[in-house]
């Protein structure tokens, strides 16, 4: 991993620097297949540029990080390149200063690979409609994370407002696991649900969504309740028939499922690292269509 | 070759797919409508196997403890396996569930994929267990259907079973017979009952159609899983994106621009310790009837009307039926055999020198065969297939190689060392895909070169791309038939090369080839008189 520092630099040395390093090292021929733009601060930089770059091993991918420092100072982009042997793509990690924290994507856009897909991720605070902030209109695909929020609840509603196709948010790319098994334990007829609660720590950012999938698609009521976590805890869905469908899972791995006229039977279900979640985001591209309807049922229903 | 989107109001398809779906509780279309949780447009959603239990037969052996039991954990490891999951080995050995789920703890600690984490293992090793007995013993297979029966009972499996049958062929008849005298061939009402079975399909046409037979009287053809490993592999399913998801490759995919096709797979080891099973088998029957056949077939098939297994069979048969022998076999195709010489910096003994090998042996290891395709869009293209042990290096590849530009408007200087135009197919180990193309060398007044383009999509840095079986595997599981090829398929494979296989067997010895090279001489002739060369791997 070679290393290159820019101080007070512009996008178009940046690019320069960037094409000497790749031919410096003999120009590793990699096809890479999107730019990751990641809007982020000192304090989360270090855990977001680990995950980007893990990510980009599954799709090699330009990474442009970018850091608002403090805005009275006079305008100044910072620019440290990162391009390894060992990792596919480059890293650029931008600090910017000033007014230019305003306009960062001004610095932004000369650096987007041409004619390949955008994402832009902010994985701690994020503007309330996405698709209309400066950088966030760069990106075909915008992903945010309702558990950087301090009211994830609230903030997941008013995602509902300013969606625009193309919004993820990895508090939804969390329950992929739970929402799999849910719905392959329903590939067996269950009857309609009368209803259902799903626990979780308080404050989760995952819950409400779940509730709201579930509730949504079910059309049945499903309450959130706090629990003393870690994270989800359970879920457990009333069947009109009788009985209960359930899933619990007390320590954050390995869950049990349990309902009528069948046996208990445990399923891995553990976290997943943010790499992960990046990597299953980067899956995809195309407007996630459920994700749209279930903000939407969550905040219909809190009116 | 991913499953077709599921279209939520697909008209009423024909009696045999409804048959199918009620048996399935798998992730299939009808489940999918069905299921109010599912939805044709939530992608993340993975495809998941319903509950069912996997009979692996033959788990001391080592296809089973490197590819099976690994791919399994990876499955589980990625959230694949449905809840209940179980897994029940059956050998002739004097095991207890924990000497199996030990076995299978190991396999997975050497050869699984993806890191190990306690939590799956907890959920997987729930559900082994382990049935001993000689396929003869008919008291074992009573206790199999026994347990299984319990196994549904336990842990909800709803009598969906299959059959993995990890053994060599000449035992399959013996199992089959044993499924059907216990019942366990027989599904009963809203479940199913699958056997999947690996190659040797046969060694000809005649012993293929006979092994098949022994299976088809029990499992009727669209319960029988045979497994191609090439064909679980994402570069090759990765043909058919390349042909048909652009508009930049399809229009020069014919003989307008194709000067022709060489497709390669070469093995840098020798025979090891399988002398048993590969004398009098030989290169052209273990891989280049298969394997290679395939991977001609998914190169040259017309484009199918959807990527479901009944359009996609129907293209690869038809370009297996217009696949045309050379005239005169003794020069349309080589064969070789190696002897003593140095492999990648080690010297090897030959093959007539390994063990269990008899020394008049007329065994091919390496076979090379010209083929044609009989069609408007490739008559006149040969094909060229190889395969071969204790070549140069490990390598799977299919190359497409242009005709030459009509007209140079530079200097014949120039472009002296301007070679043809090839997009190539790289397989394995190192999969993507390559294009070769002319270029300029810088600073030259016009002097142009062949330069290559590679494009590797990020399987090339993960520490390892999904198995072939495990893509397999959960296809099995779910009933999901497109990537295992139907006994016609075989057929045309053998059918291809019984008569090379009889011209062989009457026409002298193989060319000895040193090992560490890239066959004997007599291939490169072969090409040669055709005005070609191999490429140089
Ligand atoms: N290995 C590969 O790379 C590969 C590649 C392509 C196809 N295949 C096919 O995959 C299958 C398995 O291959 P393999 O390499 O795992 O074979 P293997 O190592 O020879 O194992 C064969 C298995 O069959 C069992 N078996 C043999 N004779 C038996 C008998 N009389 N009664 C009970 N069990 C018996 C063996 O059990 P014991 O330990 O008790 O003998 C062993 O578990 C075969 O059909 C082979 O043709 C393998």
């Amino acid at each position: 991993m070679s290393t290159f520092n820019l101080t007070d630099t512009t996008a178009s040395k940046i690019s320069a620097t960037l094409t000497k390093l790749r031919h410096s090292m003999g120009a590793p021929a990699i096809g890479m297949v999107l730019t990751l733009v990641v809007v982020c601060d000192e304090g989360n930089q270090y855990d977001a540029v680990k995950a980007a770059t893990e990510a980009a091993r599954e799709h090699p991918s330009r990474i442009l990080i970018v850091i608002n420092r403090d805005p009275r100072e006079p305008s100044r982009a910072d620019a440290e390149i990162r391009v390894g042997e060992a990792t596919p793509g480059e890293v650029v990690l931008l600090r910017l200063y000033g007014e230019l924290t305003k306009h960062a994507d001004s610095v932004i856009s000369p650096l987007l690979l041409t004619d390949i897909p955008v994402v832009v991720w902010w994985p701690g605070g994020a503007p309330a409609k996405p698709a209309e902030d400066a950088i966030g209109k760069l990106g075909s695909r915008r992903i945010t994370d309702a558990l950087a929020a301090t009211d994830a609840d609230k903030a997941l509603r008013s995602r509902s407002a300013g969606y625009t196709p193309g919004d993820t948010d990895l508090a939804w790319t969390r329950l992929t696991p739970w929402r799999s098994l849910l719905a392959a334990a329903f590939d067996q007829p269950m009857g309609k649900v009368a209803g259902g609660v799903v626990e979780a720590a308080s404050g989760n950012a995952s819950a409400p969504l779940l509730a709201a999938w579930l509730s949504y698609r079910l059309k049945a009521d499903v309450k959130v309740e706090d629990s003393a976590g870690p994270g989800l805890t359970s879920v457990r869905l009333t069947l009109a028939s009788g009985g209960d469908l359930t899933v619990e899972r007390g320590d954050a791995r390995l869950a049990t499922l349990s309902r009528p006229g069948q046996p208990t039977r445990r399923v891995a279900l553990a976290r997943r690292p943010t790499a992960e979640l990046l990597a299953e985001e980067l899956r995809r591209l195309d407007p996630d269509d459920v994700y749209h309807e279930t903000v939407r049922h969550m905040a219909e229903q809190s009116r | 070759m991913s499953k077709k989107p599921a279209q939520p109001a697909a008209p009423a398809d024909d009696a045999h797919q409804a048959a199918t779906a009620v048996a399935a509780t798998a992730t299939t279309m009808d489940v999918v409508a069905a299921n109010p949780l599912r939805d044709p447009r939530d992608k993340r959603l993975p495809r998941v196997a319903g509950p069912c239990v996997l009979v692996l037969f033959g788990v001391t052996g080592d296809l089973a403890k490197k590819k099976l039991l690994p791919a399994i954990y990876d499955l589980g490891n990625r959230g694949l396996l449905p809840p209940g999951f179980s897994l029940v080995g059956f050998a002739r050995r004097d095991w207890a569930h924990e000497d199996f789920a030990q076995v299978t703890y190991e396999a997975v600690k050497e050869h699984a994929r993806t890191p190990f984490r306690e939590e799956v293992w907890k959920q997987l090793s729930e559900g082994i267990h382990f049935n001993p007995g000689e396929f003869s013993d008919d008291g074992a297979f009573d206790c199999l259907a026994m347990m299984l029966k319990e196994i549904d009972e336990t842990r909800g499996t709803g009598g969906n079973y299959a059959f993995y049958l990890s053994i060599p062929p000449k035992f399959f008849s013996q199992v089959v017979e044993q499924l059907k005298r216990t019942g366990l061939a027989n599904a009963p009402d809203g479940s199913w009952r699958r056997v999947v079975i690996e190659k040797p399909f046969g060694h000809d046409l005649k012993s293929a159609k006979e092994l098949n037979a022994t299976v088809n009287v029990v499992f009727p053809e669209s319960s029988v899983f045979r497994i191609d490993h090439y064909l679980g592999k994402e570069t090759v399913q990765n043909i058919l994106a390349l042909r048909f998801a652009n508009e930049l490759y399809e229009p020069i995919w014919n003989r307008g621009y194709v000067d022709h096709v060489q497709i390669t797979m070469a093995e840098d080891i020798g025979i090891g310790s399988r002398a048993g099973y590969y004398d009098g088998i030989g290169a052209a029957r273990d891989v280049v009837q298969n394997h290679l056949l395939q991977l001609l077939a998914l190169v040259a098939m017309e484009d199918p009307t959807s990527f479901d297994a009944d359009s996609l069979r129907r293209e690869k048969e038809k370009v297996l039926k217009a696949v045309r022998l050379p005239h005169d076999l003794s020069t349309g195709t080589v064969r070789g055999q190696y002897t003593a010489g140095w492999q990648g910096g080690e010297s090897v003994v030959g093959y007539l020198e390994e063990e269990g090998i008899p020394q008049d042996s007329k065994t091919d290891t390496y076979a090379a065969i010209k083929l044609e395709v009989a069609n408007r869009r490739w008559a006149g293209v040969p094909f060229y297939l190889r395969a071969g042990k204790r070549l140069g290096r490990r390598v799977t590849e299919v190359a497409v190689i242009f005709q030459r530009a009509p007209h140079l408007p530079f200097s014949k200087d120039d472009t002296e060392i301007l070679g043809q135009n090839a997009l190539v197919i790289r397989v394995q180990p190192d999969e993507g895909i390559t294009v070769r193309f002319g270029s300029k060398v810088p600073g030259t007044a016009m002097e142009v070169r062949d330069v290559s383009m590679d494009f590797a999509y990020g399987e090339a840095f993960m520490e390892s791309s999904p198995e072939a079986y495990e893509r397999l595997l959960l296809d099995v599981l779910i009933g999901d038939p497109p990537l295992f090829p139907h006994q016609r398929e075989v057929e045309l494979g053998w059918k291809i090369l019984d008569p090379i296989e009889d011209h062989w067997a009457t026409h002298g010895r193989p060319d000895g080839y040193e090992a560490g090279t890239w066959g004997p001489p007599s291939a490169d002739e072969m090409l040669a008189r055709d005005g070609r060369v191999w490429r140089r791997l």
